[in-house]
């Protein structure tokens, strides 16, 4: 039998189901995997004991014939979601000691959806970063590493991606069947295509953002980090619903998301931007995509060239709406009521001393060139610019998806990279979201499904893109390619 | 306008962040250098564009205007660093 934690959630299910193991022990083995992974530090706080318990209490549930959508399924849960009684950190030096009161509705609906919480998950502190090499607890190492040549070779640790960093680690080290992450501007699906998994971004307003420690509001979204396709449809299944705490979460019904991986996409016309071929896109990024459309189109699929001409201005568009939204979300980190204090002769003093000791030198900046762009005189050159910008970049593909109905593109411009590369220039990592960073801003959802391997070894990502609300095209286009580039590979270390 | 070191320490100001006087030169080179970088949209024609302040393209929706949430000062005081008597304590704001 497959090991416990090399299955599917799928797989896990229909085993849990023919009580072949039950979730104790499916648990217990994610458990004892989670502690033996602990070199990857993918987990900020793990919470084994509250696992088994969550564990046993869904064996329980089983027992009596009930039991939801992830009954009995172990996840890990990025620490950017507020758990009650659970330390929920963002990352962040200044939420010290930070045990919320409330779950978030998100986590919530999972445990109701019966599934059992590992522990929570390194991140970019407050999910500001590509690397996850700004989290006051320290970089994630990928899981996977260049394959040492016969001359030896670059064998450095690398960076996960982020700003999800722990949970695409701990999915692709096979510790978690499934991981919460949250996307702003790729932040679901660069690392998942770094780390060789599936990482789905859903339309804004699809999962409430109520209890998810704000950081961009506008752009913030909760997803699912998983292994397959099938698997992200069942934790999005989960995940999402109308929560009336978050007043941009839509009432519509969710639909059953499985039904939708039929593996037909004959006919569906696919976009192929043509100002995603940028300046100096690596050969076997583009290789990997000429991949990708031959693959839909002997599905039966139809590629259609498309133009969405302002995608070049979309990073400096989001790198003033981003900092601007965080700027403001992040005023309430104080000192006074949680987190860390300290101490000042003022208030005033009390709230700088704070803020510069908790905040790290990421959010320092974002925080600063937010308040830049939204103060008196800059405001209109820089914000408001920025929104009309925003405007035109959604319109590009409400445009485009009048004759097509998802658009392929690559998931990043490269592999993983080493921790510590691009550190120096803010600019060099920013770019890394260049080909996701238009899903938020027009609110669409994006999928990343490893596709191939770079010409080192490492995972590549193929991202799908759909219309507002219309995962289910794109998780039955994701399928098809899933099934086609039939992806195996595992990590050094996973067998 | 270059951003320098007078405009770093006022933005610092606003955003209640100390930043030493010591750093603040590079801090003003670095976000100098991000703010250059996004004045490329000043290329974009944006004459007749509404600006775009969120995605969900519709009506904010409206509740009743009734207390649905409270009694819970416990559960909000649980995280402060400092209380006492049922406040958050602060240094004295008023003399």
């Amino acid at each position: 039998m497959t090991a416990l934690t090399d299955l599917t959630n799928a797989g896990a299910r229909a085993g849990l189901a023919k009580k072949q193991f039950s979730s104790e022990e499916l648990t217990e083995a994610h458990v004892r995997a989670v502690e033996a992974a602990r070199d990857l530090n993918a987990f900020i706080t793990e919470t084994p004991d509250k696992a088994l318990e969550m564990a046993k209490a869904s064996d329980a549930r089983r027992a009596k014939g009930d039991g939801g959508v992830l009954e009995g399924i172990p996840l890990a849960i990025k620490d950017l979601f507020c758990t009650e009684g659970v330390l929920t950190t963002a990352g962040s030096h200044i939420l010290d000691g930070f045990k919320p009161t409330y779950e978030s509705t998100v986590t919530a609906n999972l445990w109701r959806s019966g599934a059992v919480m590992l522990g929570k998950t390194n991140l970019d502190e407050f999910a500001m970063g590509s690397s996850n090499m700004t989290s006051y607890y320290g970089p994630v190492a990928n899981p996977w590493r260049r394959p040492r040549g016969p001359k030896g070779g670059d064998n450095r640790p690398l960076v996960p991606g982020g700003s999800s960093g722990g949970s695409a680690a701990a999915v692709a080290a096979r510790v978690a069947l499934g991981a919460t992450g949250t996307d702003t501007g790729g932040s679901i699906r660069q690392p998942a295509a770094f780390s060789g998994i599936v990482g789905l971004k859903p339309t804004y307003g699809r999962c409430s953002r109520w209890g998810i420690v704000a950081f961009a509001s506008s752009l913030d979204q909760a997803g699912p980090m998983t292994r397959t396709v099938e698997d992200a449809a069942l934790m999005l299944q989960a995940m999402a619903g109308h929560d009336p705490k978050d007043s941009t979460s839509v009432n519509a019904p969710v639909p059953d998301y499985r039904k939708a991986l039929t593996g037909d996409i004959r006919g569906l016309k696919v976009g192929i931007p043509r100002e995603y071929r940028i300046d100096g896109l690596a050969a076997e990024i583009d290789k990997l995509w000429q991949q990708g459309i031959a693959w839909l189109r002997a599905a039966g699929a139809e590629p259609v060239d498309i133009s969405l001409p302002h995608t070049k201005y979309a990073l400096p568009t989001y790198y003033i709406i981003n900092p601007a939204e965080a700027s403001s979300n992040l005023a309430r980190y104080d000192g006074v009521r949680f987190g860390l204090r300290v101490p000042g002769d003022s208030l005033d003093e009390l709230y700088e001393n704070t803020r510069a000791a908790g905040f790290g030198k990421e959010v320092r900046r974002r925080v600063l060139i937010g308040t830049y762009v939204l103060s008196a005189g800059y405001y209109d050159a820089y914000y408001l610019k920025a929104q009309k910008v925003r405007a035109l970049i959604a319109n590009d593909f409400t445009e485009a998806f009048k004759t097509v109905d998802v658009v392929l593109t690559p998931s990043t411009p490269s592999a993983a990279f080493a921790a510590g590369e691009k550190m120096d220039d803010p600019i060099a990592m920013y770019l890394n979201d260049v080909f996701t960073v238009t899903v938020n801003l027009s609110g669409l959802p994006g999928i990343s499904i490893p596709a191939g391997l770079s010409e080192d070894g490492l995972p590549l990502g193929l991202q799908l893109i759909g219309r507002a609300f219309d995962e289910e095209t794109v998780l039955r286009s994701a399928h098809v390619l899933e099934k086609a580039a039939d992806f195996r590979r595992t990590p050094a270390g996973v067998t | 306008m270059p951003l320098d070191r007078d405009a770093v320490r006022h933005i610092a100001t606003l955003a209640r962040i100390k930043v030493p006087d010591g750093e603040l030169d590079a801090m003003a080179k670095e976000l100098d250098g991000i703010l250059h970088w996004v004045e490329q949209l000043k290329e974009v024609d944006t004459a007749d564009v509404a600006p775009m302040t969120g995605t969900v393209r519709m009506a904010l929706p409206r509740r009743r205007d009734e207390i649905t949430d409270g009694d819970c000062r416990d559960k909000i005081l649980a995280n402060g660093p400092e209380t006492a008597h049922g406040f958050f304590v602060v240094p004295k704001v008023v003399e």
